[in-house]
């Protein structure tokens, strides 16, 4: 798939046919630790797609330069370059942001949707195929994160975006929020999503 | 007392991978068979404790006099590739047996995010030392063998159940984990 690749395909991939969440099962560590509310699911996918944008387009420009035995270990450099980048960012400008992700953070550098693309598609396509690829899988991956995280805040906070519009003294479904919510929430959603796409597993 | 309770948090309460969500991939992807869990643990015990004793002290020794705090991430992560990839070649000509054992998974292990999670959370013990950082390192790596062969022994049977086709495979998976989570939150009280 080197030259006429359709490249409105090319993006939509990553947000259906190849989910990196639903479909892949990519990256499930971020997916699952801290999706607790919207605005935290929309931040690290955000983080996510923004390293997965300028790896896939570094890895795409330097691919005829490395030799394939060290490829591997060139990608995670490189990966890791941009992932401190985005340390130090959100670290400067969004400090609340920075402190609810915490670990999560230097953990994309593992993420395997990074590697993945890296690997499976920018060493072989040209500049603006891997771009786009890596924008289709980015969009892909904040969505599911942040569809998780609402479904999870507003069970289990009674909020969405930090917006509340149950009274304080609401009981809420707190399960939610909590470590095995994160699990319950993403096993119903891949059902609805599998129901949605018809996907026979 | 400091190490009974870290050995407790890390196993029970604050389990790596049912509460602190990290190595959700090899949790999820060789949990099938009870057997190959129990190697992957191995591997996972193995690597974990050399690589938070190496990131321990190349950060106390290193990173820090230096000034160079924020390449941490970079330079733990090729410390733990490289660690991987020397830990492989040394166990096949050292000990042919335990690399049959658990050949397989070590090149699984760079992408394992409990190991670099491991490693930088032990820098941010309490009165952190190395003897705590390596046993910081041990505990969690138990943790993670109790999480991931209790899932796999129960993934055998599910096997033999009659479930809905579009529980099957991954859905089924994320809600027995989801139960298994909810178990060790009675352990919260503990420590």
């Amino acid at each position: 798939m080197a030259e006429p690749l359709n490249q409105t395909q090319n993006f939509l991939k990553g947000i259906i046919k190849e989910n990196p969440t639903f479909v892949m099962l990519l990256g499930m560590c971020p997916t699952l630790g801290v999706t607790s509310s919207a605005y935290n699911g929309l931040g690290m996918g955000v983080a996510t797609a923004f390293v997965l944008l300028m790896s896939n387009v570094a890895v795409s420009l330097v691919k005829n330069v490395i030799p394939a035995k060290v490829r591997i270990p060139a990608f995670i450099i490189i990966i890791a370059s941009f992932v401190t980048v985005v340390e130090m960012i959100l670290e400067a400008f969004v400090p609340f942001l920075y402190e609810q992700l915490g670990i999560f953070i230097p953990l994309i550098v593992v993420n395997c949707i990074i590697l993945g693309r890296a690997e499976a598609f920018a060493s072989k396509n040209n500049l603006l195929s891997s771009a786009i690829d890596a924008l289709g899988m980015g969009v892909g991956f904040t969505l599911a994160l942040t569809v998780l995280g609402s479904v999870r805040e507003i069970l289990g906070s009674g909020s969405l975006f930090g917006l509340k519009f149950v009274s304080d003294n609401a009981n809420t479904f707190i399960l939610f929020i909590l470590p095995p919510g994160a699990f319950i929430a993403l096993a119903y959603l891949s059902v609805i999503f599998n129901k949605l796409t018809n996907k026979t597993l | 007392m400091d190490y009974v309770i870290i050995l407790i948090a890390a196993v029970f309460v604050n389990n790596i991978v049912l509460s602190q969500f990290l190595g959700i991939c090899p949790f999820l992807g060789v949990s099938n068979k009870v057997s190959t869990s129990v190697g992957m643990s191995g591997a996972v015990l193995f690597v974990m404790t050399i690589a938070t004793t190496v990131t321990y002290l190349l950060h106390q020794y290193v990173l820090i006099p230096a000034g160079l705090d924020y390449l941490r991430t970079i330079s733990f992560i090729l410390v733990i590739a490289a660690l991987v990839q020397m830990v492989e070649i040394i166990l096949k000509k050292v000990s042919p047996s335990l690399y049959q054992a658990l050949g397989v998974f070590l090149p699984l292990i760079t992408t394992n995010c409990a190991v670099l999670g491991v490693a930088i959370l032990a820098l941010g013990l309490e009165n952190g030392s190395l003897l705590k950082a390596v046993f910081f390192a041990i505990s969690n790596s138990l943790g993670f063998a109790l999480a991931l062969i209790v899932f796999a022994s129960i993934r055998e049977h599910l096997e033999l159940a009659n479930l809905p086709k579009v529980m099957k495979g991954v859905p089924i998976n994320l809600l027995v984990a989801g139960l298994l989570s909810l178990a060790f939150l009675g352990f919260t009280a503990l420590v």
